[in-house]
């Protein structure tokens, strides 16, 4: 009977791809995921409970012993066989540890920066940078409005002369997939070299 | 998390790749596209409730993270139903070719290719 099962491993399904939407609190990775995503965000709520969340990060967390992270996530079908998940990260400082699973297998990142306050994402970039994993800048001008230029925001952020940096508007669709495509652009050009 | 899966449990070997015996948590990734096996297997335990609403869902390729928000359940405890499938032959899983190697061009490219056509 055994012997007639057939391989746990489905070759008809088609393959998933990932890539995050991160960036400081607030600064419109759930706005970038429902524009370009092909669904409404959809979301998932994991409960952490202490052992998870590790001693040490329980502050803030008045008397609790666990609580729930959120994670937005759409989809961009990419023909028959692709699918394109864009997975936006915990705002929250705390819930950080959960980037490290996200992030394998990930293609790359997008890092949201709001232009009014670029230092919020300054962890963000760093958490990329340090884990070599490839990302873009995008800087989300609310109200449609962009009063810097992308040197301003490289040098505001300390970033590398070649890092893209992509000012956009996070509430539309084209603008967004633009950001994204810059990434896969990025991705192509490192794995031509 | 849900004592009753116990009961649920076939023991069947089956192979994954690495040769484990096993599915593990590990086996599932947020991404990992989950299709339930069709026909079922013959004969074993009728599934329970819960595992038969993700059949259900997965009647067609899903990834994870969709099917714990088609449950409203967390994917960790969707996570440990699917090892109960697994390991019953019920469902096949098709990682995403990323979790084990370098992405390569082509790859690369169609999804480019994909995006230029939003
Ligand atoms: N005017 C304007 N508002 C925006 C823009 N992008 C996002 N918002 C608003 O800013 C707020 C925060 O945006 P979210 O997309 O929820 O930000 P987030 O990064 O997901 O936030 P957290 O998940 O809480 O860290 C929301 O009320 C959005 O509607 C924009 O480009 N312009
Ligand atoms: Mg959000």
């Amino acid at each position: 009977m055994a012997g007639s099962d057939p391989t746990p491993q489905a070759t008809s399904a088609p393959d998933a791809v990932k890539i995050l939407i991160a960036g400081g609190f607030g600064v419109g990775k759930t706005t970038m995921v429902g524009s370009v995503s092909e669904i409404v965000p959809l979301r998932t709520e994991e409960p952490l409970t202490t052992a998870s969340l590790g001693v040490d990060d329980l502050d803030g967390i008045p008397e609790k012993q666990a609580t729930t992270v959120a994670l937005d996530f759409g989809r961009i079908s990419i023909g028959q066989d692709l699918v394109l998940y864009l997975f936006g990260t915990p705002g929250q400082q705390r819930f950080w540890f959960m980037w490290n699973d996200l992030a394998i297998g990930a293609l790359g990142a997008v890092v949201l920066v709001d232009v009014r306050r670029p230092e919020s994402s300054f962890a963000a970039i760093d958490f990329f940078e340090r884990r070599g994993i490839p990302f873009v800048i995008g800087v989300n001008g609310f109200h449609g409005e962009h009063p810097y230029e992308p040197d301003d925001i490289r040098e505001a952020l300390a970033l590398p002369e070649h890092m893209p940096v992509l000012l956009f508007d996070a509430r539309e669709r084209t603008s967004c997939r633009d950001v994204l495509i810059a990434l896969l652009d990025q991705l192509i050009a490192a794995s031509a070299r | 998390m849900n004592g009753g899966d116990e009961a649920g449990r076939l023991v069947r070997p089956f192979t994954l790749t690495g040769g484990r015996t096993r599915p593990a948590r590990g086996d599932f990734t947020l991404i990992t596209m989950v299709t339930a096996v069709d026909p079922q297997p013959a004969g074993g335990t009728r599934p329970q409730p819960e595992h038969a609403r993700i059949l259900k869902l997965c009647a067609k390729p899903i990834v994870v993270a969709e099917l714990a928000t088609g449950l409203d359940l967390p994917v960790s405890v969707v996570t440990i139903m699917l090892c109960d499938l697994l390991e019953a032959g019920r469902i096949s899983v098709r990682q995403p070719s990323m979790i084990s190697r370098t992405p390569d061009l082509d790859l690369l490219k169609k999804v480019r290719d994909g995006l230029g056509r939003l």
